[in-house]
């Protein structure tokens, strides 16, 4: 084992903390719906029913027709045909960011739209759309190349991901097949420091593949269903963090009149719902202080629609689901990203004897760094979740009784 | 089209202007009601003999013009409030002319009054408009700046026109501003620090940007026998044109709506571009002035560049533009800043600038733009005027 994080000056009590802005953030509810999109990384602009044609900025009615509008995914093609270089602004976020790179693109959709502009693109250029959140949690059109250098090298793009590199992780429970795996992920996506969570610090000697004897990874005692074990960890961890990825669970099948398993639904509970409030309360203000904090939470996509066979389970990640956007809500104000990445089965302990397919930890854990590279807010990882969360967007009264049926 | 009809029986007149302040901390109330009192102290007007307002604002909020009628003591029988901007001047004077054409109204009062608190500017673009708020300020929040930068840089690849160019048109606006002691800015701007200016947002300049200001316009528009009894001079309309949400399908705005209208507005004037004697034009940033001088024929489409540089703009020049400085030298005092070029035109016509005067002035062409809603300014109108014999 090592230190896990490199030498650190402490910081002077008295310095001014630098505060962090958001960008505006009003919007209108149409744009909201957008941004719902954004979330899960569509790339969506509104259609008319009736004649076809596609608009932006989003509207109300069709301003072809008149007749009604939907989202729709589109093509993602667009060329630039204008670009600026914003050099002053009275917004406290962007003044931050000076200077800053628009456009105008004519997207291959049709429509025309004012975008954000990646540090290689120019008049004339072919451009990939991305359809990002800012800071704010809000879409935003962002225009990459179609062929290039990592994006991550452009200052401006990082503002709407989150980057691993470099930065220091926490990990709530390092214990189980996942923890472990998402330890190893963030290892090889080059994170600075990665603390993994243990509710057992006495156990010595890991094996010779413990991703937790990697350099830069540190074992911290953390049981979240303790609230003193909870501050006492994020006290001892010797600096800010800059990511939080909870993966501590409690998962036992049982129903609701037959086998409940109340001590099990209890810890369940005690864990995933009342663990994770312990856990943001004392992590929030670090990661509010950041310059791009996040916070992770893996989640059954049960939480959608609960899984008769586990019914106490999946209640617990239902209500962890609905606190995570209560407190993505509360963070929007801190540029704090909050995201939820689902899954369904994983092929751990926990689910020995669900049927196939069951998603590896390892593929997981990539999902968690794919969610935080490309900016999700929510992700699905295997295709029993990505099966159920677009049932559930599409009609999700049908696909709770054919879970339950 | 059906041709509109003549303004018979209406003229306009007695152009004030309430000098423009950087900031105020009076509200747009107190600004407007100054230019009514300057509308009463030029012509013996009382407040009972106005049976028409025209009102223009952006800082009047919560009040519209209804607020504005009762905090001013005015029982109008015809009452309008414009919320285009820069265009709102010349729809002012279109729709005051008709109402007193038609006699529903003798004597229109058209006010623009705007003020601006510290910070006031910032406040008001926050909340501009829908399209701004969703697709526009979160890109940078460069305000109207970068919107018109990224059209000021399509302009420029399109039809070859430089910095030096626009600088042109700066310079000699600004060189007009030495003559009007009400201008904001009047200090002499050479090419060269033209040029050195700082980028706002590229390859929009400090001195492409008006300075936003405190400030009031306003102007009367009623009968020949009105005018004729309390001893005003006037104009009379020859011919307007207004058009909005022209050219939609443009990706980047290179036009706007005047072009859709030009030939209706120099037919029904009967003249041609080059019979006028000034023309002010709209100027929130240089590249909407070489718009309109193109879409309102002053020369051909493409051949911007070359009449930029072949024409002297300054008031003793071969087309003297926007003699008070325009607003990028006099300052932008909200929508008063879509009224200061039908006052500054008509107060050319009439033989009583704020500054120097355009010799034999008798003819003047007038133009607004206003209103970026979203990547463009959406409303436009033009309009000739002439003054009576």
């Amino acid at each position: 084992m090592t230190a896990g994080r490199p030498y650190r000056p402490v910081r002077d009590p008295l310095t001014r903390p630098i505060e962090r802005h958001v960008p505006p953030a009003l919007r209108s509810r149409a744009m909201h719906a957008m941004s719902a999109h954004a979330a899960l990384g569509r790339f969506v602009l509104q259609h008319c029913t009736d004649c076809g044609a596609v608009t932006y900025p989003p509207r109300d009615i069709c301003p072809a027709c008149w007749g009604d509008l939907a989202w729709a995914d589109q093509a993602r093609g667009a060329t630039i045909l204008a670009e600026t270089v914003i050099r002053t602004t009275t917004d406290l976020y962007f003044q931050a960011h000076l200077p800053w790179r628009i456009g105008t693109a004519a997207l291959d959709a049709g429509p025309v739209a004012i975008v954000h502009l990646h540090r290689d693109l120019a008049v004339g250029d072919r451009a990939a759309m991305q359809l990002m959140l800012d800071k704010g949690g809000n879409a935003a059109l962002f225009a990459l190349p179609v062929q290039g250098e990592d994006p991550m090298a452009d200052p401006q793009w990082r503002e709407f991901v989150v980057p691993v590199h470099d930065r220091a992780v926490l990990v709530t429970d390092g214990d189980t097949a996942l923890g472990k795996a998402v330890v190893r992920a963030l290892v090889a996506a080059g994170a600075g420091a990665v603390f993994a969570g243990t509710s057992a610090p006495s156990v010595p000697a890991l094996a010779a593949d413990d991703p937790r004897r990697a350099a830069g990874v540190r074992q911290v005692p953390l049981d979240l269903t303790d609230g003193r074990s909870v501050a006492r960890c994020i006290a001892q961890l010797g600096g800010p963090i800059d990511i939080v990825v909870n993966t501590a669970r409690f998962v036992r099948p049982g129903g609701v009149r037959a086998d409940a398993g109340l001590l099990h639904q209890k810890r369940a509970l005690d864990l995933g719902v009342l663990g994770l409030l312990r856990l943001a309360e004392a992590v929030a203000p670090i990661l509010a202080g950041r310059p791009a904090g996040a916070f992770v939470d893996i989640l059954s996509i049960h939480a959608l629609a609960g899984d008769a066979r586990f019914a106490g389970f999946s209640a617990a990640e239902a209500a962890r689901h609905s606190l995570l956007q209560s407190f993505r809500h509360e963070m929007r104000a801190a540029g704090v990203r909050v995201l939820a990445v689902f899954a369904g089965a994983i092929d751990d302990a926990d689910h020995q004897s669900q049927p196939s397919p069951r998603v590896a930890p390892a593929r997981l854990a990539q999902g968690v760094i794919d969610a935080l590279a490309l900016g999700r807010e929510q992700h699905c990882v295997g295709d029993v979740a990505r099966d159920l969360m677009d049932r559930w967007l599409a009609d999700p009264a049908t696909t709770l009784r054919e879970q339950n049926g | 089209m059906r041709a509109s009809v003549p303004y018979d029986g209406v003229v306009v007149c007695a152009p004030v202007t309430v000098p423009y302040q950087r900031f105020s901390d009076r509200s747009a109330h107190w600004w407007a009601g100054k230019a009514m009192r300057a509308l009463a102290d030029a012509t013996g007007l009382r407040p009972g003999d106005v049976d028409g307002f025209c009102f223009a604002s952006f800082t009047s909020v919560p009040d519209s013009a209804v607020g504005m009628i009762q905090h001013l003591g005015l029982a109008p029988r015809w009452l309008d409030h414009l919320p285009t901007g820069g265009a709102s001047g010349i729809m002012a004077l279109r729709r005051a002319a008709r109402a007193v054409q038609c006699g529903d109204a003798e004597i229109v009062a058209c006010v623009a009054a705007d003020t601006n608190h510290i910070d006031s500017f910032r406040q008001g673009l926050a909340g501009f408009s829908r399209f701004s708020r969703d697709a526009v300020y979160p890109y940078g929040f460069g305000g109207p700046n970068a919107t018109f930068a990224l059209i000021t840089d399509a302009y420029m690849r399109r039809n070859g026109v430089t910095r030096e160019d626009f600088g042109r048109l700066c310079v000699a606006q600004r060189r007009n501003a030495q003559s009007n002691p009400c201008a904001l800015q009047r200090r002499p701007l050479t090419l060269d620090a033209y040029l050195a200016a700082r980028p706002i947002a590229d390859p929009v300049h400090l001195y492409d940007c008006v300075m936003p200001c405190a400030g009031a316009e306003a102007f009367l528009v009623t009968t020949p026998e009105v005018a004729a009894r309390y001893g005003l001079p006037v104009a009379r309309v020859l011919a307007t044109i207004e058009r909005h949400n022209a050219f939609a399908g443009d990706p980047v705005q290179w036009r706007g709506g005047w072009a859709m209208d030009v030939d209706a507005l120099w037919q029904g004037a009967g003249i041609a571009p080059g019979d006028v004697d000034t023309v002010q034009v709209y100027d929130d940033y240089p590249v909407i002035v070489a718009m309109q001088l193109e879409d309102l024929g002053f020369c051909g489409k493409g051949e911007i560049g070359a009449f930029l540089r072949a024409t002297r703009f300054e008031i003793d020049g071969d087309l003297p533009l926007n003699t008070n400085g325009g607003q990028l030298s006099a300052g932008q005092a909200g929508a008063a800043g879509g009224f200061q070029n039908v006052t500054e035109g008509l107060r050319q016509v009439l033989g009583c600038p704020l500054g120097a005067q355009v010799p034999e002035a008798r003819r003047a062409l007038l133009s607004g733009f206003g209103l970026v809603n979203y990547d463009r300014g959406v409303c436009t109108g033009a309009a000739v005027i002439e003054r009576a014999a």
